[in-house]
């Protein structure tokens, strides 16, 4: 599983961060950042769906 | 102009009217009845306004900042002239490209860790209310203006550096702005009563007495600079301004919204008591079925080819954007209409979606949270005071929420 992060759609919501903090992060103005390069480890799956479902920008895609 | 002098509303559809009592009361009703059978309403109300209702209607309107201006977001009888792109409170009442401009000014002070920094704060201040509130032993007490009235008023108090005294007087403005718009007009109120002399004093008193290194939101904005210029006066003025009147009412409506949830759901109390890790899901559901923000934009001068969902609308037309009536569309959430505490998909718009997304999104979910959990630990079981449940007051206007709430408290608990 690889995730993407749309930084141009990203409106810093928030919810990536606060359901999956393993994944993301907050930049100093709230937007997110991807702490995770390549694959995503198995155990992070469902954090990574979870973001995913809930940016309401649809910000957050996933490849499998 | 109040909303007393305006007739009530019989067709939702072709005259709906949001200032009325009857709105505040049976808004989701009216949103799905809309949403059946006419999800496009307009009224010739307020020189002409439309209220969409679909959640792909209001977020594509949320997004096209081209052909819907913010220059006026507050529905009224008055258009506001001439104010794009900047507006009289940047960056809510601002368009591209300066909007993105007085954004980032805001942004930083209300990212994430910057917000967490305040929840001690928070916590604090619900505690204090709690602990007036159960001082003389009552056993009915009123959740919205005995408890979730004031958190938000404190907090934002303390980070503007500011008596909270004040905040009495921050209630009142709010009032006269987004529950009877257009009212307190010249003559109707002394200067010395008003929100734009307020924060006048206001920034005068800080720039005659500097607080040097201090971390209060007024001292930050004149201490900050646009492309190495510092903020004009009207800038930071409107700016606390918004920030007043944009962090306090919503905030309030959410807390006192969800704590009328809760009362008549003792399984969904149960439910946070018995497993805490649902806070962060639930807290997110809440504003989903209580979004208390609906928005407004202006149909941008000049434009001659917008539309909402099919129905053309003309430039300077009204347009307000129903963020709670999104949420509640079948079309975008499942079970739509039912409160899933543990919600797993939830791109709700309480918020708002686009450029204009919430800046004090962290601060007000912070504030919700910490709401309901200091109430939770004092009084776990809790129930509305009136049999009825819509003897509540809902407030009028594009906030909605509680505005006396009567609880009765049917067990609490001792300070731990
Ligand atoms: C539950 C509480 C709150 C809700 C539901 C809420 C809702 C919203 C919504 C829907 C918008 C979007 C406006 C638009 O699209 O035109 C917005 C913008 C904004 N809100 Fe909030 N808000 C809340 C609390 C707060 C707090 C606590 C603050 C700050 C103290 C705040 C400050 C702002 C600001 C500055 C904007 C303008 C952002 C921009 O235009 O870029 N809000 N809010
Ligand atoms: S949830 Fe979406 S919009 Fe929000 S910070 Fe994450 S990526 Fe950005």
């Amino acid at each position: 599983m690889q995730l993407k992060l749309d930084s141009e759609a990203c409106q810093g919501h928030g919810r990536c961060y606060s359901l999956a903090p393993d994944l993301f992060d907050s930049d100093d103005e709230g937007y997110a950042v991807l702490k995770v390069t390549g694959d995503v480890p198995d155990a992070l799956h469902d954090a990574a769906r979870l973001a995913a479902d809930n940016c309401p920008e649809f910000a957050i895609t996933i490849e499998e | 102009m109040t909303d007393t002098t305006r007739p009530p509303v019989t067709d939702w559809a072709t005259d709906f009217d949001h200032t009325r009592p009857e709105y505040a009361e049976s808004a989701p009703e009216i949103w799905e009845q809309l949403r059946n059978e006419c999800p496009v309403a307009h009224t010739d109300r307020f020189g002409g306004a439309w209220l969409p209702v679909r959640h792909e209607d209001v977020a594509a309107i949320a997004r096209d900042t081209e052909h819907f201006s913010s220059e006026g977001v507050i529905v009224n009888d008055f258009r506001p002239v001439d104010l794009a792109p900047i507006g009289y409170a940047p960056p809510i009442t601002s368009d591209p490209p300066f909007h993105q401009v007085a954004r980032r000014l805001l942004l930083p002070a209300f990212a994430p860790k910057q917000i967490d920094r305040w929840e001690p704060v928070a916590r604090a201040t619900c505690q204090e209310l709690l602990d007036e509130l159960l001082a003389d032993g009552a056993d009915v007490v009123d959740a919205a203006a005995q408890y979730a009235q004031h958190i938000p008023v404190r907090v934002i108090a303390d980070m503007l550096g500011v008596p909270r005294e004040d905040g009495d007087k921050f209630r009142t403005f709010i009032h006269r702005i987004l529950e009877v718009p257009g009212s307190g007009g010249p003559g109707e109120i002394e200067y010395e009563d008003t929100l734009d002399y307020y924060l006048d004093e206001a920034v005068k008193e800080r720039r005659a007495n500097p607080r040097p290194g201090s971390d209060d939101l007024i001292t930050y904005l004149i201490e900050a600079d646009l492309d190495g210029e510092p903020l004009t006066d009207d800038h930071i003025t409107g700016t606390i301004g918004l920030l007043i009147i944009a962090g306090i009412d919503t905030t309030w409506s959410a807390i006192g919204s969800s704590l009328w949830h809760l009362a008549q759901r003792p399984d969904h109390r149960r439910q946070l008591v018995e497993d805490p890790d649902v806070m962060v899901f639930a807290v997110e559901e809440l504003l989903r079925a209580y979004a208390p923000v609906t928005m407004a934009r202006i149909v941008a001068e000049g434009v001659t080819d917008a539309e909402i969902g099919g129905c053309p609308v003309k430039e300077r037309d009204w347009v307000l954007l129903p963020f709670p009536a999104a949420n509640l569309d079948p079309e975008a959430f499942e079970d739509a209409d039912q409160v899933i505490l543990d919600r797993q998909r939830n791109r709700h718009l309480a918020f708002g979606v686009g450029i204009h997304r919430c800046i004090g999104s962290n601060l007000a979910r912070m504030e919700l949270r910490v709401g309901i959990e200091e109430w939770m630990k004092r009084i776990p079981d809790f129930e509305l005071a009136a049999d009825d449940p819509d003897a509540v007051r809902w407030s009028t206007g594009q906030v909605r929420g509680p505005r006396e709430l009567p609880i009765r408290l049917l067990s609490t608990n001792e300070v731990a």
